[in-house]
């Protein structure tokens, strides 16, 4: 209890943590009230066309005149499935590869080694980019698969080291002793020692995956149906709001991208700190 | 050292071997069968439809066993063919990316090795000292979040319509031909600049931020403490940490490549910058399949060759591999 505590403490001292949090949470607060603040639906054509920000129209409109509001807080929502699904997933697969090779090493580790190189060594956008322009019908929640499954290959590089480097200590050694099943030393014994560190790599991967359905939505091969932040950009960028000058179109969805991924990042640090103190000294 | 060299090479001779099974799977096995794509877009009907199903199955090698279409994959890809592209029919796939792919290099070259060189520099920098630590690092991670396309459209947006200092699209002026002149170079450049710009702010603040925190951890090393109980001066031991560091970043660069390409092809597509990856968006909306293969390809093979000037620079940069020592990031 007293560590708990303590965890607590140093957790909501941190600046970085409580910054990097509340705009992960405002945005997150954000993807679930904004459709209640918007009458409209993201793909109905409301209002005048290209019209700049007003009382009624708090983003202005898009050249067929939809309201930039209602399409920024719907593509929140897949911005925030495509990180948790593309991010859990990812996590989860470098978990189950990276647990494997390294607490039962020898051949397995080596074949599973060389299959995290290669998928390492693939770029990823551009195998993601010839699967889905051949994929006719796409979603939000296929492209969050998509990018699980290629996602995990570093993380689980990481967590095999430190599995390794557990594996053997004293403590594992009862464990093994005492009879009990590898799944369990896994998940009781190594596991537990590296908490932090396996929840600082899924928002990493949280972030990683949302940028990569970003590039991926803006090169037109988002998601089918529904919209998403990374297709505004793309439909911003395809219909010359650029050159019209139409700042409302493509500075909000790229702008709830970056607050989102940094803000991440910045927890990121913020929880380092917290969870090892050697960094905490400043 | 030689242990080291021929495990990369299994490793990316691999990954090249699966690059080009996947590239040859995902139109053979994906749902959607691109034969009756071309057809239902020709818009025929009857026995016409019969007929050119028959023609182009032939024309494409479909007719033939799948293994045997396999073979015949890898042969023609060896010979450097990948097909004729739809979107610039009828010139060659491979000649349409050869005339992309020096955009490319001198879009890429220069922005991943200068922001490494720079970012690492200021990261070093930045470490330890409070009051950078607490403005600029925080601008880091934000840069860092920022996705590629989004900085390109803000700085095209800002410099070319706005302030109409650099000019939007293209890889030179539409009013000039490709020929030897000072204008022509000057226009070059002109188009070059921002592009490079954007993708050079993306990765700095990420190798800033790399470097600073691995300096951190090694000034907590105990050499470091070693040296700093000895009386050393300050610098040296800065210097020895920021040696030490290097490595994880050079292997942090062989890992970011993918990302950094990727982050390429986008800011291309933003400022109509004719790379690969403009080349892939045409091809999306022509779909131009055979376009979008090679595409992923050359990616591919480029990646590849980053990868293992790398690992030469990582040989030279660490004493441990050559001695044969275990070390590197095998």
């Amino acid at each position: 209890m007293k560590k708990k505590n303590e965890f607590l403490y140093f957790a909501l001292r941190n600046t970085k943590l409580r910054i990097g949090l509340s705009v992960v949470l405002f945005f997150l607060v954000l993807t679930f009230v904004g459709p209640l603040l918007t009458p409209y639906a993201p793909a109905d054509f409301v209002g005048p066309s290209a019209s700049p920000p007003s009382a009624q129209y708090w983003f202005g409109t898009t050249t067929f005149g939809e309201d930039v509001f209602t399409q920024f807080v719907h593509g929140l929502s897949s911005t925030f499935l495509v990180g948790i699904v593309g991010g859990g997933l990812g996590t989860l697969l470098g978990m189950i590869i990276g647990f494997t090779a390294g607490y039962r090493g020898g051949v397995l580790d080596e074949v599973l080694n060389i299959l995290t190189n290669v998928v390492l060594t693939i770029p990823v956008l551009a195998l993601l980019v010839v699967i889905s322009a051949y994929a006719k019908v796409r979603g939000v929640f296929i492209e969050s698969l998509f990018i699980g499954f290629t996602a995990w290959p570093w993380a689980a590089r990481a967590i095999r080291a430190q599995t390794f480097s557990l594996r053997a200590r004293d403590f594992v050694d009862l464990a093994k002793l005492s009879g009990m099943k590898p799944v369990k030393i896994v998940f009781t014994e190594i596991a537990p020692n590296m908490a932090s560190y396996l929840f600082m790599t899924f928002i990493l991967m949280f972030g990683g995956a949302i940028l990569t359905a970003a590039t991926l939505d803006f090169f037109g091969l988002g998601p089918t149906q529904g919209t998403s932040l990374g297709m505004m950009m793309n439909l911003a960028v395809l219909w010359s709001a650029l050159t019209l000058g139409m700042w409302w179109w493509f500075i909000p969805p790229g702008l709830g991208i970056t607050a989102i991924v940094g803000g991440l990042y910045i927890m990121n640090v913020g929880l380092d700190e917290v969870f090892n103190p050697r960094l905490r000294e400043l | 050292m030689r242990r080291y060299f021929v495990r990369k090479l299994l490793i990316y001779i691999l990954t090249f071997f699966v690059a080009v099974t996947v590239d040859w799977m995902i139109p053979r096995f994906m749902p959607g069968d691109p034969v009756s794509i071309l057809i239902s877009r020709a818009g025929l009907r009857g026995s016409a439809v019969d007929t050119m199903y028959a023609y182009y199955t032939g024309v494409f090698g479909l007719d033939v066993s799948i293994l045997h279409q396999y073979f015949n994959f890898w042969a023609a890809l060896l010979r450097g063919d990948l097909g004729i592209s739809i979107y610039l029919f009828p010139t060659p796939v491979t000649k349409v990316i050869m005339a992309a792919v020096p955009y490319d290099a001198a879009l890429l070259l220069p922005a991943i090795l200068l922001s490494w060189w720079a970012g690492n520099k200021f990261g070093a920098f930045a470490a330890r000292s409070k009051r950078l630590d607490n403005t600029l690092l925080p601008a880091g991670y934000v840069l860092t979040g920022t996705p590629y396309m989004w900085l390109g459209i803000l700085l095209a947006w800002a410099f070319c319509i706005v302030w109409r200092v650099f000019p939007i699209a293209g890889g030179y002026s539409f009013d000039l031909r490709p020929h030897f002149s000072l204008i022509f170079i000057w226009s070059l450049i002109q188009h070059w600049f921002l592009p490079f710009a954007s993708l050079f702010l993306v990765q700095f603040g990420g190798w800033a931020i790399g470097m600073r925190n691995l300096i951190i951890y090694e000034l907590e090393a105990d050499y470091s403490h070693y040296l700093e109980a000895l009386g050393a001066p300050r610098k040296l031991i800065r210097r020895y940490a920021f040696n030490n560091a290097i490595l994880p970043q050079l292997t942090g660069l062989a890992l970011q490549l993918g990302v950094i390409v990727a982050g390429a092809l986008a800011t291309e597509v933003v400022f109509a910058y004719p790379g690969i990856g403009y080349l892939i968006l045409q091809a999306i909306h022509n779909e131009d399949y055979f376009l979008l293969q090679g595409c992923f390809l050359f990616v591919v093979i480029g990646v590849l060759l980053a990868n293992f000037i790398i690992d030469i620079a990582y040989v030279i940069v660490d004493p441990r591999t050559r001695a044969g020592m275990q070390g590197g990031a095998a």
